[in-house]
């Protein structure tokens, strides 16, 4: 059984009069394990996909089946739920909240679990010490590089250690040396066990991907 | 790290508009809480200056004679003569249950004596009692002493042709004019004031009263209760109540309170329209906040909850500060508005604790619809990077 399963997704916006079908009849299965860099020309359909994928954006046809879960059946509330304990986003522009700390806004998506104060700063602590921010805990986001703040925004993804890995043009707004710094994180991540998806205009970004989707007008091109 | 975590910091970030939202807050807060207090100084004031306005309960006996009148009181069935109320009825009259209100009690015994060939009505009063009631005399010379001692009205002065001094005879019991009233346009002009003990062994009617005059005041309770009270431990009087005086003051007072009232409800609705328009702002800016809340599994009762939270922390401080600023506001003009010459700074818990439940009840309210407006944003169109 696939850790994702697609089928027959369509997405289909009103913008004025004018009717845009983002996307149309996609499947797709996607294994645990894999990493899957989705790529596409702009409006191709890669992001809606994405957001799609995540619980974030309800189709117009079709299923999304996470884990056995159809997930656009579950009530709003339970697909928040689901966000939280499968999906880790990683935002195009970092997203970090400005007025948290480096180790407040890594422990946001566990400040609404049960988990202690204690508990919630010790694993804060070991996926920043993984990622290599250890020391920069207490600093705000203004106050970090482009890639310390995407490393932020990554350990945020996966502190509390969902089974998918999201993100959206994680190297869009980094140098090209940080851009592959990260790549080998991911690429390690990956190793471990990891699923990512990942939305990228960069070739050079799919080097350690074990799949990847092309999509051309709303439609799968090659997988 | 909590929720609370979460509000606390965004507050700390948007300090100006914070202050804004605070000021606004407690603005209507010190309004209502500066309203309250003079409200209650000027009832507190009407309760000590109770005695100006003079007798505002008046105890007969029960008769069915035809009435008389006594300053505009109807006297019921005062005969001059006759046995009628008691002493031993005034400590009954201090028994009552809402005691504490009861400010002057004061029995009087009305009789008509014949000095130099004129029949002139005599009362006896206590003077100490009397002179409380009746501010508004002005006697050349001074009071009674005591029983060889009498105070005349000034129609009576004339008629007899006397000044203080003189002396004259009241039932061939020679006595002293201690003083003169000035005119005051009421009974008393016509009357002889005696002591209540001379004027009951003189008219050999000991401890014998014709009617008691009661000043009293009740801030919680309608004058009617005292009188109900007094009518039940002396059953044999006839007790009435003379609310005139009184009902004036009482309903500029309530007029006072409908315009506190209408003020305040104002001046919060403009504080909630406030925190209403900044609580919408605040949303506005922080969609994208909002969006990647969302996105990484909060719910949007999370969200709720941290609107809620800050506009919560936001009403409390305002209704802190509003209730501290009211109280000062109302120290400051209170006694302007009340003619009071100093009145003392009291903490009431109760005004205290409502001013700031108030405040953060408003804050949490005029969040309601941003704080909605934000659970029902769509992630995806928060987060345009995406």
């Amino acid at each position: 059984m696939s850790l994702i399963e697609i089928k027959k997704l369509s997405k289909a916006y009103e913008s004025g009069e004018e009717n845009i079908r983002a996307l149309i009849e996609v499947d797709l299965n996607i294994e645990r394990g894999e990493f899957v860099s989705v790529m596409g020309p702009s409006g191709s359909g890669k992001s809606t996909l994405l957001t799609i994928l995540g619980g974030l954006n309800h189709p117009t046809e079709g299923e999304v089946i996470v884990d056995n879960i159809p997930i656009y059946k579950l009530p709003t509330e339970k697909l928040a739920d689901f966000r939280r304990e499968y999906i880790g986003f990683i935002f195009q522009s970092f997203q970090l909240i400005p007025y948290l700390t480096v180790i407040e806004n890594v422990m946001l998506p566990l400040s609404i679990t049960e988990k202690s104060n204690k508990e919630q700063r010790r694993m804060a602590e070991e996926i920043l010490e993984r990622i290599g921010l250890r020391g920069k805990e207490k600093r705000l986001p203004d106050q970090l590089s482009g890639g310390e703040q995407e490393r932020v925004a990554i350990a945020r993804a996966l502190v509390n250690s969902p089974p998918i890995l999201m993100a959206d043009e994680p190297t869009g707004n980094l140098d090209s040396k940080t851009g592959k710094e990260i790549m080998d994180l991911f690429r390690s991540l990956n190793q471990e066990g990891q699923t990512i998806v990942m939305v990228t205009h960069n070739f050079e970004n799919t080097t350690f991907s074990t799949r990847i989707l092309s999509l051309k007008d709303g439609r799968v091109e090659n997988s | 790290m909590r929720l609370k975590d979460i509000s606390i910091n965004n507050l700390r970030r948007r300090k100006g508009k914070v202050l804004f939202l605070i000021l606004g807050l407690a603005i209507g807060i010190t309004t209502v809480v500066a309203l309250i207090s003079i409200t209650r100084m000027m009832n507190e004031d009407i309760s000590m200056k109770l005695d100006e306005f003079g007798a505002n309960i008046l105890i007969l006996p029960r008769s069915d004679d035809l009435s008389l009148s006594y300053g505009g009181m109807n006297m019921g069935g005062v005969t001059l003569e006759g046995q009628l109320l008691h002493d031993s009825d005034l400590p009954k009259i201090r028994q009552i249950e809402v005691n504490e209100n009861i400010s002057t009690i004061s029995p009087k015994l009305i009789g008509r004596v014949e000095i130099e060939g004129k029949k002139i009505p005599l009362m006896g009063v206590r003077f100490q009692e009397e002179l409380r009631l009746k501010k508004w005399w002005k006697i050349h010379g001074t009071e009674p002493k005591n029983g060889g001692e009498v105070l005349l009205g000034n129609e009576v002065a004339i008629q007899l042709f006397k000044s203080r001094g003189d002396s004259l005879f009241i039932n061939g019991r020679e006595v002293r004019i201690s003083g003169i009233l000035d005119e005051t346009g009421s009974q008393d002009d016509f009357l002889i004031f005696g002591d209540l003990t001379f004027v009951q062994e003189t008219l050999k009617r000991p401890k014998t009263l014709s009617l008691i005059e009661v000043s009293a005041f009740c801030n919680t309770c309608p004058i009617d209760e005292i009188v109900k009270q007094i009518s039940a431990k002396l059953p044999h009087a006839k007790v009435t109540a003379i609310k005139q005086t009184l009902q004036t003051k009482m309903e500029a007072l309530d007029h006072f309170k409908k315009f506190s009232f209408g003020i305040s409800m104002i001046v919060l609705f403009i504080g909630s329209l406030i925190v209403f328009t900044n609580m919408m702002a605040s949303v506005n800016e922080r969609k994208r906040e909002i969006g990647i809340f969302r996105a990484i599994g909060f719910r949007q009762s999370h969200v709720i909850r941290i609107i809620f939270l800050e506009a919560f922390i936001v009403g409390v401080i305002a209704g802190v500060i509003g209730y501290l600023s009211g109280l000062g506001v109302s120290h400051l003009i209170g006694p302007i508005l009340t003619g009071a010459k100093s009145m003392k700074l009291t903490i009431d818990p109760f005004l205290a604790f409502g001013s700031i439940l108030l405040s953060a009840l408003i804050g949490t309210l005029s969040s309601t619809y941003p704080a909605l407006q934000a659970s029902k944003m769509d992630p995806t169109t928060a987060l345009r990077s995406l």
